[in-house]
């Protein structure tokens, strides 16, 4: 069965500042794929091109079969349908309670009945254990909540691709593990595919099944995460032991302390 | 000297060039937004909602302000017209001012500082926190879906708020021009019958507010819609969308008025 969905030699570039260079990634249908590095890497702008908000320079995102930059404004729309996305903070609508919101996508693409509309939206809500704060306003629940409601909200219309943008990040550890749970649950209940963008090591490598690094655009290694853990890759090992310094480094690059006080030049 | 010149010319043109480009992107937003609004007719209630929010909110700024004016039109039009005896048409001068005028105009500048500012704040904040964004991941156009419903209801409520506001003003004239100053009674109402016309007075009114209701909404949803996702980005938006705003209200006004009243 072809990959759900197919990277090949994909260039993007914000402006004239290059991000992604030479990108080649394959999601199989059916798996949990993290793509990891540390902020800046270009993790977020992969999702964006996969979900077709940001169109790149060169090379093919294929999702389902179908190239992503070369559909009709209607067409990405009918795939949209069958994708759904987690944002980095939530992005819930503030102004509707925690029942409308995960309700939103359901009315915007059904006509279901108001009690059939009802009875599903506290399914999802259940799911993530939630079912009883359906009633309250975003800005009454905490961020780790918020996550599980913006995750009901992404799997309300049972979408094929999940995708998630760091959805461990600002957690405690108990919502960490809550909702790292919830991502491979979900994925195997709806047999749906997720990508998982995280810097997150530990709870990552818990439940993905195969695991991209990415660093400065490129993709620096790939496996398993045993294989992962294995590597000897001095990338990965830096990324995965947290070391403060190593390929990745310290500073930013530039000139050195030295020339920026001026001491170089009294040297001379 | 010559190359201050090319210089000048250089920077002049990449500010037209950029103006251009703006007013592109902005038509085209205009007609994504006008091309997606075949769908609210089948759920009406997504701008009822809004014409409440926008227009019932309004209504006491437009009604006190339109008050005052009055006051202020009988009191000026009041000694003009007593220099030369003609104190009667008090009446005319206050609805006429107001239908053709100051109704209309005034109450787009009220808009666009009420309603405008906060339609331009909710949606700029809205982007700024990924809402519009997870609506297009949605697969919901928020062209359509956010924007689509509260323009139609800016541009419907504008001409009942303009109505409103004329209709509180002559009622403001007639407590200063009658009640207080004692111009007759009759005559005050006679004389506004008699020189009011309904198409070429009060209709050009309603057609203006509903070109100012356009203009203002719109100008408000697209400086929104276009902020940069930050305090500082919705903050200057909001700026724009009075100061652009009010610029366009005033020089439509003057445009409508020499094609209408000339």
């Amino acid at each position: 069965m072809s990959p759900l969905v197919e990277i090949r030699s994909l260039q993007f570039a914000y402006g004239d500042r290059p991000l992604l260079s030479g990108l080649d990634m394959v999601f199989p249908r059916g798996q949990i794929i993290a793509v990891m590095g540390g902020s800046g890497s270009g993790k977020t702008t992969v999702l964006r091109l996969i979900g077709g908000q940001l169109r790149a320079q060169s090379g093919n995102v294929i999702v389902d079969g179908k190239e992503v930059a070369a559909l009709t404004l209607s067409d990405l729309y009918a795939m949209r349908r069958k994708m759904g996305m987690l944002f980095q903070h939530g992005a819930l609508f503030t102004d509707l309670t925690v029942f409308e919101n995960v309700a939103f996508p359901l009315r915007e693409h059904t006509n279901l009945s108001e009690s059939m509309l009802h009875d599903l939206v506290l399914l999802k809500l259940h799911a993530v254990g939630l079912s009883n704060a359906a009633h309250l306003k975003p800005a009454e629940i905490s961020g780790g909540m918020a996550r599980r409601v913006a995750l009901a909200r992404a799997i309300a219309l049972d979408p094929q691709l999940i995708m998630y943008d760091e959805p461990f990040a600002g957690l405690d550890p108990i919502s960490m593990g809550v909702t790292a749970n919830l991502i491979r649950k979900l994925n195997d209940a709806l047999g749906s595919t997720s990508i998982l963008v995280s810097h997150d090591v530990h709870e990552s490598f818990l439940i993905a099944d195969y695991v991209y690094f990415l660093s400065q655009g490129r993709i620096v290694a790939h496996g398993t995460p045993d294989q992962m853990r294995e590597s000897s890759d001095p990338y990965v090992t830096q990324f995965v032991n947290a070391q403060a310094d190593g390929p990745v480094p310290f500073h930013y690059p530039g000139r050195s302390l030295a020339e920026q006080l001026g001491l170089s030049e009294h040297a001379k | 000297m010559m190359q201050t010149l090319t210089t000048g010319l250089a920077k002049l043109g990449a500010l037209v060039r950029i103006m251009l480009i703006n007013l592109g992107a902005a038509t085209r937003t205009f007609v994504t937004l006008l091309a997606g609004s075949g769908a609210l007719l089948r759920r009406p209630r997504l701008v009822t909602d809004q014409i409440h929010f926008i227009g019932n909110y309004s209504l006491v700024i437009i009604a006190v302000s339109g008050l005052f004016v009055g006051f202020v039109l009988g009191l000026q039009g009041y000694y003009t017209l007593n220099k030369y005896g003609s104190e009667q048409a008090l009446g005319l001068l206050v609805a006429l001012s107001l239908t053709r005028e100051l109704g209309p105009v005034v109450t787009a500048l009220l808009f666009a500082g009420r309603a405008g500012t906060s339609l331009t704040a909710e949606i700029g904040l809205m982007k700024a926190g990924e809402q519009l964004a997870a609506m297009e991941m949605m697969a919901v156009d928020p062209l359509h879906r956010i924007l689509a419903p509260r323009f139609w209801a800016g541009v419907i409520a504008m001409p009942v708020l303009a109505a409103i506001f004329s209709a509180v003003g002559i009622f403001g004239g007639y407590i200063v021009g009658v009640g207080l100053i004692g111009v007759d009674e009759g005559a005050f109402w006679s004389q506004m019958q008699g020189g009011v016309d309904v198409w070429s007075d009060v209709a050009n009114g309603v057609l203006k507010s509903c070109v100012f209701g356009v203009a203002v909404t719109f100008i408000a949803l697209y400086q929104g819609y276009c902020a940069a996702p930050t305090p500082e980005g919705v903050a200057r938006a909001t700026t724009r969308t009075v100061v652009i705003g009010s610029l366009v209200v005033l020089w439509c006004d003057f445009l409508l008025t020499a094609l209408m009243f000339s």
